[in-house]
């Protein structure tokens, strides 16, 4: 840990690995309003970092990005050393980034197998047997293996964001993108979801986060963002920026939510 | 001189039938192919395309379909081409038809919750793949019913085509009646000849229906 000094805005990743996201200069219009403001930030590669910030804050904005599911207007997006432009490198960007989407998103008329196998034939080409195993394999990950005949319908929302979370690994990502995993769900299914994601945190993915889990963020990031208004307020470890954070409107947020 | 209604007259109406069914099939894929170039086009990212589409889609929904048929008819022997009724038809039946299964299948692509697009994105599946395997099959649940709507009314209206030299199966029962002068009797079968060409129609539908509803709420 070379950086035992950071504070407010360093952007120093904690590890000395290679970069897996980079954001530089990063704004982002909705017409009008803009939604990211000069966002920077550097994340190494498994490195886990976790977002929050009050509602309307540019949290998601600021992840959908990184996929290019929302286009910038400034600046620019690295992710595994690819540059974000022109449509073949946003296609391989895209095989490299998996995201996990609040309500899930599962696609309704196909079986969990079928969701889980659906990515790696059409994009990755793989045949039919080996789309399989590889989403049966994830599905026993995540502890489904059971249900990968059934629609997803059929299941409960924690099973589900499970299985959103197979899906997206069976295109074997290096990074993870998470937009409130948990919100949606009933409180008794918070814990086996988040239980899912510390399990790939251990495994070392590259993991950003939007969540009000707190206390995930304790245990489990390796920093802590707090977005506000489209900025990055403030950008420190867990233990610095839960015990003292050095703004203002860190504290007064972390005040609400605790 | 008045003429006895008989078997005669009655397999005459009967015939009239195949060009009905012609001109039905004719718009049928015509407006079905056309159609879902439409209701794409109208839902692409490219405002040119969508801004185009409208127009197309305004003209004819704000045409009767009966000028529409002059206009192709009388159009092609403008543009030099022989007169022909067959192509007249099918280029003013296709073009109507689209306009309002482009316009009904937009509604359904639309009503796919965008995240659905947006998981297959994520996933790295282009536009071809998301829409064929993520968007379209779940409008197509939801545009059975106005579907099958439109095409029943289709199927009335191709007795418009009369207009452009058709004997179809109302210009048929037209003529009868003018000879026989019994317009009950010959009215009546005719109604129970497209009866029984839409109620099909409408039972395909149900049937469909209740398959989709299956297949996702096992
Ligand atoms: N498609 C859009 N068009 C216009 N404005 C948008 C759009 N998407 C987001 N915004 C605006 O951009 C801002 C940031 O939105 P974003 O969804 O990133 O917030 P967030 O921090 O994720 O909030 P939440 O906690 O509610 O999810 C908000 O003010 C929102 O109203
Ligand atoms: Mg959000």
């Amino acid at each position: 840990m070379a950086n035992s000094s950071m504070n407010g805005k360093t952007d120093t990743p904690r590890r000395d690995v290679d970069v897996a996201v980079r954001m530089e200069g990063v704004d982002k219009w909705y017409g009008t309003f803009q939604a990211l403001k000069d966002i920077t930030l550097t994340v190494a590669g498994g490195e886990r970092i976790v977002i929050c910030g009050p509602s309307g804050s540019g949290k998601s904005t600021l992840i959908r990005c990184i996929n290019q599911l929302e286009v910038i207007q400034k600046g620019r997006i690295t992710v595994d050393g690819i540059e974000l432009s022109g449509r073949k490198n946003i296609d391989a960007i895209r095989h490299e980034v998996g995201m996990v989407f609040q309500q899930f998103n599962l696609f309704p008329h196909m079986t969990v197998l079928q969701n889980c196998m659906l990515a790696p034939m059409k994009v990755r080409r793989a045949s039919r047997a080996e789309a399989e195993a590889t989403a049966r394999r994830y599905l026993e990950r995540v502890h489904i293996p059971e249900q990968a005949e059934k629609y997803p319908a059929q299941l409960s929302g924690g099973q589900q964001q499970r299985v959103a979370i197979a899906r997206a690994l069976c295109m074997n990502p290096k990074v993870m993108l998470f937009d409130e995993p948990t919100s949606a769900l009933d409180p008794e299914m918070v814990k086996e979801v988040l239980d899912t994601m510390i399990d790939l945190a251990n495994e070392g993915m590259t993991m950003l986060v939007v969540t009000h889990e707190m206390n995930f963020a304790r245990s489990v990031a390796d920093r802590v963002i707090f977005m506000d208004r489209g900025e990055i307020v403030e950008m420190a470890p867990p233990e610095e920026f839960f015990n003292n954070p050095t703004h203002e409107r860190t504290r007064a947020f972390l005040g609400q939510i605790s | 001189m008045i003429r006895p209604f008989g078997w005669n007259e009655f397999e005459l109406i009967l015939f009239a039938v195949r060009w009905t069914i012609v001109l039905a099939v004719m718009a049928f894929v015509g407006g079905g192919i056309g159609g879902l170039i439409v209701a794409l086009l109208r839902t692409s990212d490219s405002r040119v395309l969508r801004v185009a589409t409208i127009a197309f889609i305004r003209v004819f929904q704000g045409t009767p379909l009966l000028m529409q048929l002059f206009l192709a008819y009388f159009g092609m022997t403008i543009l030099g081409f022989s007169v022909n009724p067959l192509v007249a038809a099918m280029v003013a039946l296709t073009a109507h038809a689209s306009a309002y299964l482009g316009e009904i299948w937009r509604g359904c692509i639309e009503a796919v919750p965008s995240g659905q697009s947006e998981a297959a994105t994520a996933l790295g599946l282009r536009y071809f793949n998301r829409m064929r395997c993520v968007v379209l099959p779940q409008a197509a649940r939801i545009a059975v019913p106005p579907t099958v709507g439109f095409l029943v009314q289709l199927l009335k209206e191709t007795s418009l085509a009369s207009i452009i030299g058709f004997v179809e199966l109302t210009r048929q029962a037209q003529i009868i009646d003018s000879v026989t002068f019994r317009p009950f009797l010959v009215f009546s079968i005719v109604a129970a000849i497209y009866f029984a060409m839409c109620w099909p129609l409408s039972l395909a539908a149900r049937r469909l229906e209740r398959k989709f509803a299956q297949a996702t709420a096992r």
